[in-house]
């Protein structure tokens, strides 16, 4: 439980503070695909939004340049005079509120419209990433931490939001504002012009270095957090031993030693980012007074400039640096943001499990006749058959005297073959039902799960319809991958599995899968009541067929006991349940499933043998004349099988009946009699 | 509940004071400042003097430098002053956790107890911050450029001073109106992220059970949800700038309206129109921040709530005034123990147990899942209190002893055991502190674990790593079990503790213990039979009552369910697990 609540459980780590593309493959790429993404499918609704950012900053520019004329032309002249006219003041205020009034507007407009398409673009990327999740191979969940994918769905996501929904506009509007101020800047000076670049240059260098530090502190206060952490949630995983043995004193000195150090660190990280503003806003205003003094030098010796001239430029030396240092903070976000754009699209990427299988599975009837057919009213299916249709490479042709035959291609040759099975159709449309018997056959199978370390060796055995066949085996020696080659959740290396005759790799997988019924050692349970846990099986079995599966599984006593019995929700992985409790909802789920084959993989070592017994006689009416796989560690759970496999190192030492292997004297027979240690 | 929580500010009291004051003279100064401004346009470029340029230019940068000291003290107060009180917090969390019994751990849930520690002090620390900074930021700053626009002209000033209860109302209200979105889109958002938590989990059973289209509904249902939220939630905070801006460019067109009437009056110069402007324009900026300020705050109160239901949490143990530290022997005693786990539990663990345990006597204990084995030796210890009855250790209640005397003697191996990450030895010490090297070997060997510890490279020295996935279950249960020796304890529990280990090891133990610590009293908890069947007595637990008692021969002849666990596990006339 410690170990995987560990790997989701807890704030991932948030954005790195490294600000630097160069860790980014292709930021290029990735901002265009972004942009693709909206303008794709919200190209009018962007359109507008940028047609009324630009309005909205121009209004704001022009506004207050607005606001500096109005004094000069509209107020000054007012002075002196004994009936004042106040007309074209008025005249001049409701044109300004025109502007104002369109910029307002307009601002009310993108932002609105931008809400729509920033979270409808995120809502197709968060589908698109958990609908591609969906169809990747287990490989890839191998590979990578629970935390690492999770965080593409929060921390990414979260940082894409505020790019898209803050970031972007204003950029775009303070890209618009620079652009307006800087040309009127140019109109009125450009002497002064290139000071106020100047200045602002070094107002970016600043704010650029002590962000960079600020970045750099806060990876060190996110490890230190993450050790805090860590070192809480291991401990408190524990609680329950440290109190056994009084272990609390030491247990609060090693905390205060790392929440000093997290103290400390925190402090650092904080106090960069508190001081940037402080910083930039002032070295704005050192910007102000300097093209105050230098403006007012080049008026005085040079004459270059107007009194009126000054003034207006010192107003728009306030309107260029503000949107010059909210694009500089902005940048930062971008950056992180663009980060883990590439992340969230390297998950989409990411190739899907590849199927290439045709076969599929159907549920049938058989007919007075004896013959099989396919069942299209959706009932309960009492048998089942593999659908075999024509292919490029394989075709039904009815011989001469009415048979049916395969012509397959093979090594460029058409080769003929009777077709096994029951013929439903005709002509191109003909396909033959293969009744599924649940025969599986490893033919020398190699697998590793690194190419370089091979865990099973030259595997080969069959079973056959309607045996119980057991894997017994100490961990590590390859019990779990047999089942995880059947069900194709890997592919072979060398070798062929066979199930009822087809190659497993031409049965589609989804089919496959259908007819293979799995529980897992380790019981994942959904967030739900009990009846929707077990309902997971076979999505519209009834309440009573679910009750039906749950006493199969002698769940049904404990479940009424709940204090909702079936409608008791289940949070948390259902945690609170016990483990052998969730063990028996898993097998319920199953059982509901009603599988043609089914593969028990440690599916009872939680629960005490009494009980087990009681469970496995239910499991066994259950598959009566079906296959079953089973894998345990207790010898109990499988020695009523047909067939034991005794697995070490990723090979068949030994194989027989219980009785046959005791009699043998084997590695079996030690494990039997306890001298040799499983697990 | 924000007395407690204060409380946690301590050492940093001073700094949390300082950094508003500094932050008070931060907004000083940038009030100050475009007044200055005025002056220089006036004096300086306006009346084109030179010297005014350079007196008030100086002003200025004067001022300008004391701003950017006094900001970054009081932002560099702010960051101290909430990463102090994040520390303390989390201090005194931790420190009222380890004084937790069972009962209240149970209670919160470790996951629970862990977000609160982490996630929910950061919440805290940056709200912390916000108010010792931003919230007396807001006013100040408000009440600053009021001040100085009164000065300046009150009939002025009156204007923005009317329509400010108004903006402020807009903004809050518009706040408050949006925040239950908000919340309600987080907690979509924590349901978003457990379905892919528990989908990434369970990826193996979507898979098997070509769950996957169900899966795919059940996200963009979720998905479909949070969009609707967010847009309704951003759509009506769009609200928010355009009703600002209305605000502000309102307040100026009237004020250039007014203004130039005054002007021409002569009671205004048209240098003071500029600066009535900037503080027209922070005073409502201020408003701004303050309406952020206030949802952030309502925000961070759930984690308040939180971490206050931590603080005030009362241990359930009640400790004794005058503490037995002395245990006589290791004899146990269960007067007619009733226990349930909390008061709401439908039904008691156990009922009426009255069991007697002599000092030095190995016992076996027996039972279906759910039958309360566990529930019956936690309380030896003292891990839970009895809900009626008594249990007495050494012939003296548990809750007349020493806690820390009691738990040293009765050594206890939990059936969800845990090892830390650490070395072997660290973990040894775990159960004697000054354990030398050949106590440490004689206890593994005791639990053989010698054996597989002398085939590691580092021997003693190997690393565990968390969740100690680099030992297998049955070494982890001999480590936990040699632990628990080294505390060379009178009475010796095993809950479960040999469930992953071979028999014939598991037989190896148990005749460590019978020769090597023959006076310690020993009870073990099994599903297999061959881990009790030769200990002095047999209990056989069933819902929570004892069901017999009697040695392996007597229980096989007369108890039934001992009688069936027998069968269901030796079939073949063989013993096995």
């Amino acid at each position: 439980m410690a170990k995987e609540g560990k790997a989701i459980g807890g704030p991932g780590p948030r954005a790195t503070g490294n600000l630097d593309l160069s860790v980014m493959k292709d930021p290029l790429g990735t901002t265009k695909r972004l942009i693709g993404m909206i303008t794709g499918k919200y190209l009018v609704q962007f359109i507008l939004v940028i047609v009324f950012i630009i309005l909205s900053a121009v209004a704001g520019v022009q506004g207050s340049l607005f606001l500096q004329t109005l004094i000069d032309d509209y107020i000054a002249p007012l002075l002196g005079e004994t009936t004042p006219n106040y007309l074209p003041l008025l005249h001049a205020l409701i044109q300004l509120a025109c502007i104002y009034l369109i910029g307002i507007l307009s601002t009310l407009f993108f932002n609105r419209i931008m809400a729509t398409i920033a979270h409808s673009v995120l809502k197709d990327i968060r589908d698109d990433m958990f609908n591609h999740m969906q169809d990747l191979p287990i490989r890839y969940f191998d590979t990578h931490t629970y935390g690492d994918i999770m965080s593409r769905y929060t921390n990414d996501t979260d940082t894409l939001r505020q790019m898209i929904t803050q970031a972007i506009p204003q950029m775009f509007s303070s890209a618009v504002q620079i652009v307006a101020v800087f040309v009127s800047m140019l109109y009125v000076s450009w002497q002064l012009t290139i000071v106020v670049i100047v200045g602002v240059f070094i107002l970016l260098r600043v704010s650029a270095w002590v962000s960079g530090k600020a970045g750099n502190y806060y990876v060190a206060q996110q490890n230190s957090l993450g050790a805090v952490n860590g070192y809480v949630e291991e401990m408190i995983h524990g609680q329950k031993v440290v109190k056994v043995f009084c272990h609390e004193e030491k247990a609060k000195q090693d905390f205060d030693q790392l929440n000093e150090e997290l103290c400390v660190q925190s402090t650092r990280a904080n106090i960069l980012a508190q001081v940037l503003m402080p910083l930039s806003a002032n070295i704005g205003n050192l910007i102000y007074v300097v093209v105050a003094i230098v403006g007012g030098i080049l008026a005085s010796t040079m004459g270059a400039l107007t009194v009126g001239g000054i003034v207006s430029f010192l107003q728009l030396t306030r309107s260029f640096i503000m949107p010059c240092s909210q694009i500089s903070n902005q940048a930062a976000s971008i950056i992180m943001a663009l980060a883990g754009a590439e992340r969230i699209f390297d998950l989409i990427d990411e190739p899907v499990e590849d199927d290439q299988g045709f076969i599929g599975l159907v549920p049938t009837t058989v007919q007075a006749d004896g013959s099989m057919a396919e069942r299209t009213d959706g009932g309960r299916a009492s048998s089942w058959a593999w659908k075999c249709p024509q292919t490029d490479e394989a075709k039904l042709f009815q011989a001469e005297d009415g048979t049916w035959m395969w012509s397959r291609l093979a090594d460029g040759q058409w080769v003929d073959a009777p077709a096994e099975g029951f013929v439903q159709g005709t002509g191109k449309d003909a396909y033959v039902l293969l009744p599924l018997n649940g025969k599986v056959t490893f033919d020398h199978v190699v697998f590793g799960y690194r190419p370089d370390k091979v865990v099973l060796h030259d595997i080969s055995l069959y079973a056959k319809p309607g045996q119980k066949v057991a894997f017994v085996g100490a961990t590590g020696a390859g019990k779990t991958t047999i089942t995880n080659l059947i069900n194709r959740f890997y592919d072979i290396q060398e070798g062929q599995i066979h199930y009822d005759l087809i190659p497993i790799q031409d049965i589609r997988k989804r089919d496959l899968r259908c007819s293979l019924g799995i529980v897992l050692q380790d019981v994942n349970l959904f967030t739900g009541t009990v009846r929707e846990n077990i309902r997971y099986g076979r999505l519209n079995a009834t309440d009573k067929e679910v009750e039906e599966a749950a006493r199969l599984a002698n769940a049904h006593d404990f479940i009424m006991r709940l204090p909702q019995g079936y409608d008791t929700m289940l949070d948390g992985d259902g945690s609170s349940l016990s483990q052998g409790q969730r063990q028996l909802l898993s097998i319920a789920r199953c059982a509901v499933a009603d599988p043609p084959v089914m593969i028990l993989d440690e599916a009872t070592s939680s629960i005490d043998t009494r009980t087990e017994a009681i469970v496995q006689a239910g499991m066994d009416s259950l598959m009566k004349g079906r296959t079953v796989f089973v894998i345990a560690h207790r010898l109990s759970t499988v020695r009523n099988s047909d067939a034991i496999m005794v697995l070490q190192q990723g090979e068949i030492i030994e194989r027989g009946s219980h009785d046959q292997l005791i009699a043998q004297k084997g590695k079996y027979y030690q494990l039997y009699t306890g001298a040799f240690e499983l697990e | 509940m924000y007395k407690r929580l204060l409380q946690s500010v301590r050492e940093y009291k001073t700094v949390a004071i300082l950094t508003p004051v500094f932050t008070a003279l931060e907004c000083l100064m940038e009030v100050l400042i475009p007044f200055v401004t005025a002056s220089l346009i006036d004096e300086g470029i306006s009346g084109q003097n030179m010297n005014a340029v350079w007196k008030y230019g100086g002003l200025l940068v004067l001022l300008a430098l004391i701003s950017m000291l006094v900001g970054c003290i009081s932002g560099a107060l702010g960051a101290r002053a909430s990463a102090g009180f994040a520390k303390n917090l989390r201090h005194d969390m931790y420190y009222a956790v380890q004084k937790f019994s069972f009962t209240n751990i149970d209670k919160f849930s470790t996951a629970s107890i862990v977000t609160r520690c982490t996630t929910d002090v950061t919440n805290l620390q940056n709200a912390f911050m916000m108010i010792i900074r931003i919230a007396v930021r807001a006013p100040v700053m408000v009440i600053f450029s009021m001040v100085m626009a009164f000065r300046i002209n009150s009939q002025l000033a009156l204007i923005f001073l009317a329509v400010m209860p108004f903006l402020a109302a807009i903004l809050i209200g518009l706040s408050m109106y949006v925040h239950p979105i908000f919340e309600r889109v987080f907690n979509t958002y924590d349901h978003l992220n457990s379905v892919v938590q528990e989908n990434l989990r369970g990826i193996r059973v979507v898979k098997s059970f070509v769950r996957e289209d169900h899966e795919r509904d059940k996200f963009q249902g979720i998905s479909q949800s949070i969009y609707k939220d967010f847009v309704k939630a951003e759509k009506l905070l769009a609200f928010n700038r355009p009703a600002m801006q209305l605000f502000m460019y309102g307040v100026m067109i009237v004020i250039s309206w007014m203004a130039a009437h005054l002007i021409v009056i002569g009671d205004m110069t048209t240098g003071q129109i500029t600066s009535m402007m900037s503080y027209a324009m922070s005073s409502l900026m201020s408003l701004d921040m303050l309406s952020m300020v206030i949802v952030m705050i309502v925000m961070s109160l759930a984690s308040c709530r939180r971490i206050y239901e931590i603080l005030v949490e009362v241990p359930t143990l009640k400790y004794p005034e005058e503490p037995v530290t002395q245990v006589a022997d290791g004899s146990i005693d269960f007067d007619n123990v009733t226990f349930q786990y909390s008061e709401k539990a439908e039904r008691p663990s156990l009922v009426n147990v009255d069991l007697h345990i002599k000092s030095g006597e190995t016992i076996g204990i027996i039972g279906g899942t759910g039958s309360s084995k566990s529930s019956l030796v936690q309380l030896i210890p003292r891990l839970y209190d009895t809900t009626q009855g008594s249990v007495k250790v050494g012939g003296v209640d548990v809750r007349q002893y020493d806690i820390e005397s009691l738990r040293n003697q009765v050594a206890m191996v939990l059936q969800k055991n845990v090892l830390f990450s650490g070395t072997i030895k660290d973990n040894l010490r775990w159960g004697d502190a000054n354990a030398s090297d050949e106590q440490m070997k004689h206890a593994c060997e005791q639990a053989q674990a010698d054996e597989f510890i002398s085939t590691f490279p580092d021997g003693y020295d190997t690393y565990l790593e968390e969740g100690s996935s680099n030992v297998s279950g049955g070494q982890k249960q001999r480590l936990c079990i040699a632990r628990a020796l080294l505390k060379k304890p009178r009475i010796l529990i095993l809950d479960d503790s040999t469930s992953a280990v071979d028999t014939a090891t598991d037989a190896k133990i148990r005749r460590a213990f019978r020769e090597e610590i023959p006076d310690t009293t020993k009870l073990i908890i099994a599903q297999r039979i061959s881990s009790v069947q030769d200990a002095d007595r047999i209990i056989v637990m069933d819902n929570g009552q004892i069901n017999g008692i009697g040695t392996h021969e007597e229980l096989l002849r007369t108890n039934e369910i001992y009688q069936e666990v027998y069968h269901s596990q030796v079939k073949g006339g063989e013993e096995n697990g």
